[in-house]
């Protein structure tokens, strides 16, 4: 499915610059982007080195560990693929703590050492797992309990009370959530069904 | 309030402080593993540039061309019938394919129609509702090179969809649709 985003969304941009005679932008968006990717991947290697290298000391010290035991019925329920001493639980956890404190930038390297373990997992498959796809959901949902970004623009804009969406957006995001897991399940049985 | 994001502010400097304390206490060699641990992530950040070199190019290239008004012009109408503000319209589309362009956008939105009306608000919770869909993708399975994304991106632009819809029915339910 990926293949044909990618391929629809640059072939009906081509055709549009066409039609609209934006080539000119269409060119300079190639370049543009390729940079913008590069130069985002640049900046993640800061983050990424601080919190994969605060996250190993967590792991040896048995950090990450303790804290897959302390939600374990959770992790039960949402990830029944991986067994409950598996190192993927502890990043994954971790992952989901910090998108909840909105903490973005130390999310992204947790989230990624999950992938990896979740990998190793599925015996180093190129393809998604179960556990993957459920990983991916969850953190599309995303869910917040702080949305702190956007209650500084609020307090730019001088709301009178900045902090008012934040009960709204921690419900609006466990509905997510539950919804998103509820898609995840559908999909997954829909593909075990077909026997895949 | 005060206390919440009293926390969400000192809670990554007591997190760090806490690691290297339990760390030094259970005998781990805290800086080698620390410098064994960052080495990863150099690798990682490298391994994800082609991933998402081809998916910006390809956004950027939608999003130049005009493709991406056009695409909103003509959904603009559909949503207006289910009640939902055309002025929200880019928003929602934009939110799963680039964060720093909904961020603008949302800080736009506030900035044009007020931080405490219907549309403000409702900005306001859908960027804590929802994510950057193509972005955690290409990231997260870029950077352990998963080529074969299954069912991934449909289960993630429907959970966008849902809270996009929790959202506004949330938005319209605490504060009305002034």
């Amino acid at each position: 499915m990926v293949n044909y985003i990618w391929v629809f969304m640059t072939i009906v941009g081509i055709i549009f610059g066409l039609i609209n005679g934006t080539m000119e932008a269409v060119t300079k968006a190639v370049f543009d982007g390729a940079k913008e990717a590069v130069t985002l991947c640049i900046g993640l290697i800061s983050v990424l080195v601080f919190w994969l290298g605060m996250m190993r000391i967590a792991e040896e010290s048995g950090l990450l560990e303790k804290l897959s035991k302390l939600f374990r019925p959770l992790v039960k329920i949402l990830f029944p693929d991986v067994p409950h001493k598996h190192p993927a639980l502890g990043y994954i956890l971790s992952n989901m703590i910090s998108n909840m404190f909105g903490l973005g930038n130390a999310a992204t390297p947790l989230g990624i050492k999950a992938m990896e373990e979740l990998k190793k997992l599925n015996g180093g498959k190129n393809e998604a797992s179960r556990s993957m796809v459920t990983f991916l959901a969850i953190n599309t949902a995303s869910i917040t309990i702080i949305p702190t970004t956007v209650i500084a623009i609020r307090m730019n804009y001088h709301s009178a009370s900045p902090t008012e969406i934040v009960v709204p957006t921690i419900i609006a995001t466990i509905l997510s959530a539950i919804g998103a897991v509820m898609i995840d399940r559908y999909f997954y049985y829909r593909r075990s069904r077909k026997g895949r | 309030m005060e206390l919440i994001s009293y926390i969400s502010l000192t809670f990554i400097p007591l997190l760090i402080g806490f690691i290297l304390l339990y760390g030094t206490f259970k005998r781990v060699p805290t800086y080698e593993s620390f410098v064994e641990g960052g080495k990863e992530g150099i690798k990682i950040a490298v391994s994800i540039i082609p991933f998402l070199v081809g998916m910006l190019v390809a956004i950027s290239i939608f999003r130049a061309s005009g493709a991406l008004d056009a695409l909103m012009n003509w959904i603009r109408p559909l949503m207006k019938t289910m009640g939902v503000p055309a002025e929200i319209v880019p928003l929602l589309i934009i939110r799963p394919i680039s964060g720093t362009a909904a961020l603008g956008m949302t800080s736009d939105l506030i900035a044009v129609n007020g931080p405490d009306s219907f549309i403000g608000r409702l900005a306001s919770v859908l960027q804590g509702s929802t994510d950057t869909t193509f972005y955690v993708l290409t990231v997260y399975f870029g950077a352990v090179g998963i080529k074969k994304m299954g069912d991934a991106l449909k289960v993630g632009l429907l959970a966008d969809v849902v809270g996009i819809i929790v959202s506004i029915i949330i938005v319209a339910f605490i504060f009305g649709t002034n």
